[in-house]
């Protein structure tokens, strides 16, 4: 038996703030992504919780689709981010504040 | 508090889930830290692997294989591979305030989040049936509940998701493709290899 859920929830919480804070405070763009990366992990640990302490398959099933919408969101974001480096040089996300500039 | 976590739990499991607790909050700010952006990404791979680890600790192994493989195997990789690619390793502005005051309030807005998530959490908002999707306890392997999950109740959606990725795919290709006049460096190069064609 593995410790109380609701340790796991506060790891949880604490890491989705992680990954917010540094939403909000760092520019460069990959970072940003890397810290998209932490807050669905965040999600993806507290669907695994709820699906221990539920006795529900759905949880995991849940962090099933996640992984993989994540690896796609990866994959396109990614490509975006090649195809705007191509064009100018800039390594933050203030270099992209004007659409089609 | 302590002594509540040790009771609830065998000595092992506590200690498994404090070491991995620990290396994913360390790895999280690592990424949120670290100037260098490979630095970060490597970061990433040390807490992907704690949650990997507690994803073990709570029973979901198949995930937490899912997790190593497609996480640190591929995701990670892509953008080690992009940091490579564009070479954008030394030339950022790290923690430079666009406007006043921005990493303060970022750290008030990243509380208020906590608060309000550990609020909620400490409450008990299941209520109801469970779900149609089926138990987790005494079925068998994990694996075998998961794909007998997924191949009936959760068939549609997973079918869906192979369209999805499909058109990951396809955007990647149609996104990163060149779109200007400006010929390639590999064009040049065949040009004047090959100047008869």
């Amino acid at each position: 038996m593995t410790v109380n859920a609701s340790w796991y929830l506060t790891l949880a919480a604490i890491l989705f703030t992680i990954g917010s804070v540094g939403m909000l405070v760092r520019r460069n763009i990959l970072v940003m992504f890397m810290c998209i990366e932490l807050m669905l992990n965040a999600a993806n640990l507290t669907f695994v919780t709820f699906s221990r302490v539920l006795n529900d398959i759905g949880g995991q099933i849940s962090v099933f689709f996640v992984l993989i919408v994540a690896a796609a969101e990866v994959v396109v974001g990614l490509a975006i981010i090649v195809a705007i480096y191509r064009r100018r040089v800039g390594a933050t996300a203030d270099d992209q504040h004007l659409l089609k500039g | 508090m302590m002594s509540e976590l040790l009771a609830a739990a065998t000595l092992p499991d506590s200690i498994t889930f404090v070491i991995a607790a620990v290396i994913v909050v360390l790895g999280a700010l690592g990424v949120v830290l670290n100037k260098n952006p490979v630095h970060s990404a490597l970061m990433l791979v040390m807490t992907l692997f704690g949650i990997a680890v507690l994803f073990v600790e709570q029973d979901a192994q198949f995930l937490a294989a899912v997790q190593v493989i497609v996480y640190t195997g591929a995701v990670v990789v892509l953008f080690l591979f992009v940091i490579m690619l564009l070479g954008v390793d030394c030339k950022e502005t790290v923690f430079a305030d666009t406007f006043k005051g921005q990493r303060l309030f970022a750290g008030f807005v990243g509380l208020c989040v906590l608060f309000e998530i550990i609020y909620l959490g400490s409450r008990n908002w299941t209520t109801g049936a469970p779900s149609v999707a089926g138990a987790v306890k005494n079925q068998g392997a994990n694996v075998n509940v998961i794909g007998k999950s997924l191949f009936t109740t959760y068939l549609l959606p997973f079918e869906v998701t192979s369209a999805l990725l499909v058109v990951a795919v396809i955007a990647a290709v149609v996104l990163s493709r060149r779109h200007d006049e400006v010929p390639s460096v590999i064009d040049e190069e065949l040009k004047t290899t090959e100047p008869t064609s």
